[in-house]
């Protein structure tokens, strides 16, 4: 009975689904593999700029052949494995940190639908398909993807510390991991002001939300924004953040021991999860790939990739300008501080949203951000002066009761 | 149906051996590897029976958080295998143990497939967003919001304890 | 789609080996494991159930249990650590102070 069904009808159109998926695939994801070799060169070129030197310029016109050229260096060195490594998990530790990296963007709309005849599907690897008598709906809760990968990378690095029987790679992964986990936190909840004010968890429906709501979430969810750069800078091992892989301090890290093509995993594990915070940074706060309409589905990847380039090219301008943070320093700013204003927002977004659903009011854009920053300043200048009154009275009591003299 | 059955048996081949192999392995990260496959395995069911919520949930809370815990602790404690070497307690305990959990299989799979269980009909389908984010909160916060209230509760609780229970004498 | 029998007999099937990691290990954190796949097991057939009688408090269940597994998970290891600080190795056969 299959096979009577096999090219006619309702198996025809899953065969035309499963091609149109497959060509959807192969196209994306070769556009986000090539911003990797482009954000080789580009963070290079950048941080070279700020610090006042010539990046690499000699391997071809404007040093743009420079990656292919690292790349063909590592894949020629020589593969070591130290006797010592737990044989398994040190070869499948870097794959552990790459796959759910790649696997990220398989959520990330890069364009709208596109209609061909009756049949219409997003640009989006994971995104809807519709076509006659087969609706395939998108990914209901995308940004939950996102998430879990991001919580699924923290093996690749603590396994391969780990693996490499070697003291300060073993510090470096418990540093990164740690780094990681604690900064998950603030990440997920700085979006969750962002996805209130959009309603629904899908990718596709934040792009969508943020044009019914007549503005990019980037006004109103200011204070997550800046939350949620921070934690995804410290979340994807970079900029000022990246002390689990300074050469200053730890040689290299938990990557240490590893040379040649496993060492490209790591290196390009880390860019491309760069290129994933910065696209969800891009989707939720600054309105995705939409243009100016529904329309124009053949412009939008670009309009998008122009957003994602000059998110990028702030995070390599953070990494060129700050000094790195130490690493107490580094928990305290993600438990202190970054998860407090992230709930903080979280609060003022709720309350904001109970008593002003309409989804264009100016009290929603303007003023919510504003009070959010002004109030959670306000409140803890007003909790800090409490504590330094409070410490600068004990000393000077505790003498004035003994009433004599500490000398 | 067919195409079920042939990922039903794929699933549930991984999903036991992974168990069999955390409980039988005597390297613990080894275990805490296989535990993450399993819970993959156990998310893919998740899947096919339309709770897809549920599925990416098991994969944030149990293999990226609760499993990375357990990996810290076994990489910190960095036990020995010496550790199971050791004379049980009454005798025969181990082999007496798998014994039983062979009668305890074989009757639970008894129970499971006869009597009220079996269902030879096939389920109604369910609707477009059965298992999605939108209905499950909307249960959360309206028929089960004392026990989700409770289990912030339960989650200050448990974090206040742990910081209690860890922390390091410095007097 | 399968009967629910599969599934269910699946999660007992699971269940056990929880069961049988618990009696015949050890190790602390090992057992702790078998106990996590016994939660599992259970969550296999809540959703299990769930999907059959179209109902989602089978899924509002699972989210509670995830929710007393990790803060359980979270007092158990620390609880683990603390002792093995005091004791420098741990058995579970010697942690026998409060018998009788």
């Amino acid at each position: 009975m299959e096979t009577e069904a096999l090219l006619s009808g309702e198996m025809r159109e899953y065969a035309i689904y499963f091609v149109v998926k497959l060509i959807l695939t192969i196209l994306v994801f070769t556009l986000w593999m090539l911003m990797v070799p482009f954000l080789i060169w580009a963070e290079r070129k950048v941080v070279a700029d700020i610090q006042i030197r010539l990046g690499p310029n000699r391997v071809g016109p404007y040093g743009v052949l420079q990656p292919i050229a690292d790349a063909i260096k590592l894949v020629f060195k020589e593969d070591i494995t130290p006797a010592l490594a737990d044989r398994w998990i040190y070869t499948l530790a870097p794959a552990m940190l790459m796959v759910p990296a790649f696997l990220a963007l398989a959520v990330i709309p890069i364009g709208g639908a596109i209609h061909i005849g009756p049949r219409s599907f997003a640009i989006q690897i994971m995104g809807f398909y519709k076509g006659p008598g087969l609706y395939v709906p998108e990914l209901d809760a995308g940004i939950l993807l996102v998430l879990a990968l991001s919580s699924l990378g923290v093996y690749g690095i603590v396994l391969s510390g780990w693996s490499s029987a070697n003291k300060y790679s073993l510090l470096g992964g418990m540093r990164s991991s740690a780094q990681m986990i604690s900064y998950e936190l603030p990440l997920g909840v700085a979006l969750v002001g962002a996805l209130l004010l959009a309603g629904t968890l899908r990718l596709d429906g934040l792009v969508q939300a943020q044009a019914a709501r007549g503005i990019w979430f980037i006004i109103p969810q200011f204070l997550g924004f800046v939350v949620f750069l921070l934690s995804g800078t410290a979340e994807v091992n970079r900029a000022p953040f990246d002390l689990p892989e300074a050469e200053q301090e730890l040689i290299g890290g938990y990557h240490t021991e590893y040379s040649s093509f496993r060492f490209a995993m790591f290196y390009m594990a880390e860019y491309i999860n760069m290129v994933t915070i910065s696209a969800v940074a891009v989707t939720f706060f600054i309105g995705g790939y939409r243009l100016f309409a529904n329309g124009f589905a053949w412009i939008q990847p670009i309009w998008f990739a122009l957003k994602l380039v000059a998110v990028l090219y702030f995070l390599m301008w953070v990494r060129g300008t700050f000094p790195r943070v130490r690493f107490d320093q580094l928990m305290r700013m993600g438990w202190k501080a970054s998860l407090p204003i992230a709930l903080f927002n979280l609060l003022i977004t709720a309350v904001a949203l109970t008593f002003f659903p309409r989804s264009n009011t100016l009290v929603l854009s303007i003023a919510s951000p504003v009070l959010a920053v002004v109030g959670f300043f306000a409140l803890s200048y007003v909790i800090a002066e409490r504590l330094a009154r409070l410490t600068r009275e004990r000393p000077r009591r505790a003498t004035e009761r003994c009433g004599a003299e500490v000398r | 149906m067919a195409a079920e059955l042939v990922l039903f048996v794929i699933l549930a081949v991984v999903a036991v051996a992974t168990a069999v192999a955390v409980v039988v392995s005597k390297n613990p990260v080894y275990a805490v590897l296989f535990l993450v496959i399993n819970f993959f395995a156990l998310a893919m069911f998740y899947i096919v029976l339309a709770a897809q919520f549920i599925a990416f949930l098991q994969i944030l809370i149990y293999a990226g958080a609760i499993m990375v815990l357990f990996l810290f602790v076994v990489m910190m404690l960095n036990l020995t295998g010496a550790i199971e070497n050791v004379q049980d307690r009454l005798p025969l305990q181990r082999r007496a143990a798998v014994v039983l959990a062979l009668v305890l299989i074989v009757e639970a799979g008894v129970i499971a497939t006869t009597g009220a269980f079996r269902q030879a009909a096939v389920p109604a389908p369910v609707g477009g967003n059965f298992g999605t984010s939108g209905p499950i909160g909307a249960k959360l916060f309206s028929d089960y919001l004392l026990p989700f209230e409770l289990t912030s509760v339960l989650l200050l609780i448990a974090m206040v304890g742990s910081v209690v229970l860890t922390r390091r004498r410095t007097d | 789609m399968l009967p629910a029998s599969y599934y269910v007999a699946l999660s007992a099937v699971l269940f056990t080996i929880g069961v049988v990691g618990v009696l015949i290990r050890r190790n602390p954190l090992i057992m702790f494991m078998s106990i996590e796949l016994m939660l599992n097991a259970a969550n296999l057939a809540f959703v299990t159930f769930a999907r059959y009688q179209r109902s989602l408090d089978g899924h509002v269940f699972v989210f509670i249990v995830m929710t007393v597994a990790a803060a359980e998970v979270a007092v158990g290891l620390g609880i683990i650590v603390a002792i093995f600080r005091q004791r420098g190795d741990i058995n579970i056969d010697d942690l026998n102070l409060m018998k009788w």
